[in-house]
């Protein structure tokens, strides 16, 4: 395998593994208002995230850094093309990181509610949006023959990438619930594992439009057999659900975005962002590619230290891995 | 203004502000780390108490310095996308090994420092206090490492093929002289700003005689962080600017408002006048000063403007190469003077507090509160000066600012994002500072609690609530 193939498939795990972990932690922002009524309860589900989120975060970072890295000519098309969907992302991420650290620091209950409120609607937006940019980006835009994007940001709205925005989102909201029934105890837990599987069951009729829809328009046999698993896990996290089994049922979830975020990027390869006006327009992992000699660079540090970042998040999980309770709460 | 002048004012301001936050979060992650040392070491509840204090003040800030971050690496793509393929084969890479080597590291360690307190043992839980500050420190050195090459290209070659520059030397990129003398500097920096604050919140404390003993070792803490890195400050800033004479001499005689090559160049503290086409009037001036800072001798011949500009223009075709000389003047004795200060106060501050003294004069305790101000503006006058310094190019010598433009970016976008990262920013600023004068006077737990939440491990499955939530 060429290096730049290996750095494809790095950005697909990369950009996968954010939405896999942060996914749920978006989930978990929208869920508030469904499942924490009260203060307490707003504060026991953002504490099952509480200290992860920002590792999570730290995933999308490093994608963004290594598409840089990796494909100059993708990251400046798709950062400048998708231009205002980014700003509204990146808004959306600075002030719900703030809120967490901030909602309890401030006087009174109406403070709390207001950047709880912050939570939720960022979360929403952020999900949504990703969605939307990842539609796009697997679709095609209007590149022109410098593979830069020509069209505007209403051209990036249509019916199939708010479907891409809808499925992140329903996504994002099962996995968060499935989350939310594994990290707590009690009635809270109940609460969660009860509502997991309608969200998933609710994620199954657009994501199946819009991945079907992906698969014929760009399709290939191996993104057919990742968006056929993805069916499969997401009615395993069901299955799993019902009978009670919500470490599963968070498994299968996770590996519901797992396997659609692979099959969206096989179903983009051997492009990184098609051109809907020719062909010949689009960028592809070769003409997008830095030279072999940064990529060797790159490869190296990804061997040694990926696997070292992965385990020292992997033990944080550990660390946190007690379900929380609403006594756990401190007053 | 078209999209240049606002992306570059998008920049600019985004920037600064980030780097309000940033050299808190280096700072101030150091100082909790040995604060929490100093109590595993001496088992005093008074470190134990100063290390909650300061860790929850460096929490308030780290949020942000993290949330305004995400924005800086996105921003090279959208607004800056013709230069991100110019340079993204080099460029990217040492952005890249931030995020891997640097981000990680911070982000994961400091959420379980912080939710860790009765889940480690007490030795692993100082570890990963220690692993931010390590952390913060390697990402200060990966991102001034990318920004050196913008300064001070090295380790390219440029392909005529493919029209941009391309990776030949990677180790070249991580030793640029630029990279190596600003790294040091930049953490110095850091120290002195959060040596101030530990300062002047203290300060505030000790006028009215609360927990005074948490706040003097905190206080003597902040006074030995500070002079520290005023003498780090003063040895690195030296060499920084020898290299960036032989680099980037522009900038180093736009520094001085130098318009005519002269041998013994003085250095003027203070001027009047017009300084954009003529000579300004020096108030102070200290001779051979300006030679000695540039090449070490203070005889040395120092490049003036106008020679520069006419060299420029024959190397590179016509065009203006003379950056905007009031601001770099300006910006530049900003940096040393309000630093300089900043050290002079910390000194004084200690002399004053020494062996348990305590003023009564109302003005010393308002000047060393106010003081916290200082580094900041030298911080941010600094990179005003550093990057304002390197105009017109946005790679010294290969790409005009202006060319890095994103071609296709349209202005109502790029002022859309402007005023919503501005808005948001203000609103944010607002919010940040009164959390953190809140909770900055509101003093440290008091010794029950604070030992009630640094326990250690729980043996089983006691009911007891968590140490640390939102």
């Amino acid at each position: 395998m060429d290096l730049t193939t290996i750095w494809f498939i790095a950005i697909a795990v990369l950009f996968t593994g954010y939405f896999v972990l942060e996914g749920f932690d978006f989930g978990v922002g929208m869920l508030l208002p469904v499942l924490a009524k009260s203060d307490r309860e707003r504060r026991l589900a953002i504490n099952t995230i509480g200290p992860v989120w920002d590792g999570n975060e730290t995933w999308v970072i490093t994608a963004g850094g290594a598409m840089f890295a990796a494909f100059p000519v993708w990251y400046s098309s798709l950062f400048s093309g998708f231009y205002l969907l980014l700003f509204l992302i990146l808004l959306a991420l600075i002030v719900r990181g703030v809120a967490f650290e901030y909602r309890g620091k401030g006087k009174g209950e109406e403070w709390k509610v207001a950047w709880d409120r912050a939570i939720t609607i960022c979360s929403y937006t952020a999900a949504f949006l990703w969605g939307v940019v990842t539609a796009n980006l697997v679709f095609g835009v209007e590149l022109n023959a410098e593979h830069y994007f020509t069209g505007s940001v209403l051209d990036l709205v249509n019916f199939y990438s708010l479907l891409g925005g809808i499925t992140f989102v329903l996504l994002f909201a099962a996995h968060g619930a499935s989350f939310l029934a594994l990290k707590t105890a009690g009635e809270f837990s109940a609460k969660a594992h009860a509502l997991s599987w309608k969200l998933a069951l609710a994620t199954a009729v657009p994501a199946a439009v819009w991945l079907i829809w992906t698969q014929v328009h760009s399709g290939s046999t191996l993104s057919g057999v990742l968006i056929g698993l993805t069916v499969v896990s997401l009615l395993a996290s069901i299955g799993s659900n019902l009978a009670g089994k919500d470490g599963w049922a968070f498994t299968f979830t996770a590996a519901t975005i797992g396997f659609a975020g692979f099959g969206l990027f096989s179903a983009l390869w051997p492009n990184v962002l098609p051109s809907t006006v020719d062909p010949a327009y689009s960028l592809t992992h070769e003409s997008a590619a830095a030279t072999s000699y940064t990529l060797t660079i790159m490869t190296w540090a990804a061997v040694i230290f990926l696997p070292v970042v992965l385990l020292y998040q992997g033990w944080t999980y550990w660390v946190f891995r007690k379900r929380l309770k609403l006594d756990d709460i401190p007053a | 203004m078209d999209v240049l002048d606002v992306a570059r004012l998008q920049f600019g301001v985004t920037t600064v502000y980030h780097f309000l936050f940033v050299p808190i979060t280096i700072g101030l992650s150091m100082v909790v780390a040995l604060l929490q040392t100093m109590w595993r070491v001496t088992g005093r509840d008074a470190y134990l108490r100063a290390t909650k204090f300061w860790g929850h003040l460096f929490l308030v800030t780290l949020a942000m310095g993290i949330v305004t971050g995400i924005v800086q690496e996105f921003q090279f793509g959208m607004n800056w996308s013709a230069y991100s393929r110019f340079v993204g084969d080099i460029f990217g890479a040492p952005l890249a090994f931030e995020a891997l080597l640097a981000f990680f590291l911070e982000a994961t360690f400091a959420g379980i420092w912080i939710f860790g307190w009765d889940k480690l043992k007490p030795s692993l839980h100082l570890a990963c206090i220690w692993l931010v500050a390590f952390g913060t420190a390697i990402s200060a050195y990966f991102i001034l490492a990318a920004n050196a090459f913008m300064q001070n290209p090295v380790g390219f070659k440029f392909n005529e093929t493919s029209g941009r520059a391309e990776l030949t030397d990677f180790w070249a990129i991580l030793t640029n002289p630029v990279a190596l003398s600003a790294f040091p500097h930049t953490l110095f920096a850091s120290w002195l700003t959060a040596g101030m604050i530990v300062i002047g919140v203290s300060a505030w404390h000790f006028r009215r005689g609360n927990d005074l003993d948490v706040h003097r070792p905190a206080m003597r803490l902040g006074v030995l962080t500070s002079v520290v890195a005023g003498i780090g400050l003063v040895v690195s800033g030296d060499a920084l600017g020898k290299v960036m004479t032989s680099t980037q001499p522009m900038k180093m005689a736009a520094a001085e408002a130098l318009y005519e090559t002269t041998s013994s160049a003085p250095f003027s503290v203070l001027s009047i006048g017009n300084l954009s086409g003529s000579h300004g009037t020096p108030i102070i001036e200290i001779p051979g000063l300006l030679s000695y800072l540039a090449t070490g001798r203070f005889g040395a011949e120092v490049q003036g403007i106008n020679d520069l500009q006419a060299q420029y223009s024959a190397q590179f075709g016509p065009g203006d190469y003379t950056p905007y000389v009031p601001l770099t003047y300006w910006s530049f004795r900003a940096m040393i003077g309000f630093g300089m200060l900043a050290v002079i106060i910390a000194l004084f501050v200690w002399w004053r507090t020494r062996k348990g003294a305590m003023p009564q004069s109302r003005w010393f305790w308002l000047i060393a509160v106010w003081s916290i101000a200082l580094p900041f503006v030298a911080n941010s006058t600094g990179w005003i000066f550093t990057e304002m310094g390197r105009q017109p190019w946005v790679v010294f010598s290969l790409m005009l600012t202006e060319d890095g433009v994103s071609p296709t970016v349209s202005e109502a976008e790029v002022w859309t994002s402007f005023i919503g990262f501005t808005l948001v920013y203000a609103i944010l600023a607002v919010v940040c500072y009164k959390i953190f004068a809140k909770y900055a006077r509101k003093g440290p737990p008091d010794a029950e609690s604070a030992k009630a939440s640094a326990s250690g491990p729980d043996d089983g499955d006691s009911e007891k609530p968590m140490a640390f939530a939102y």
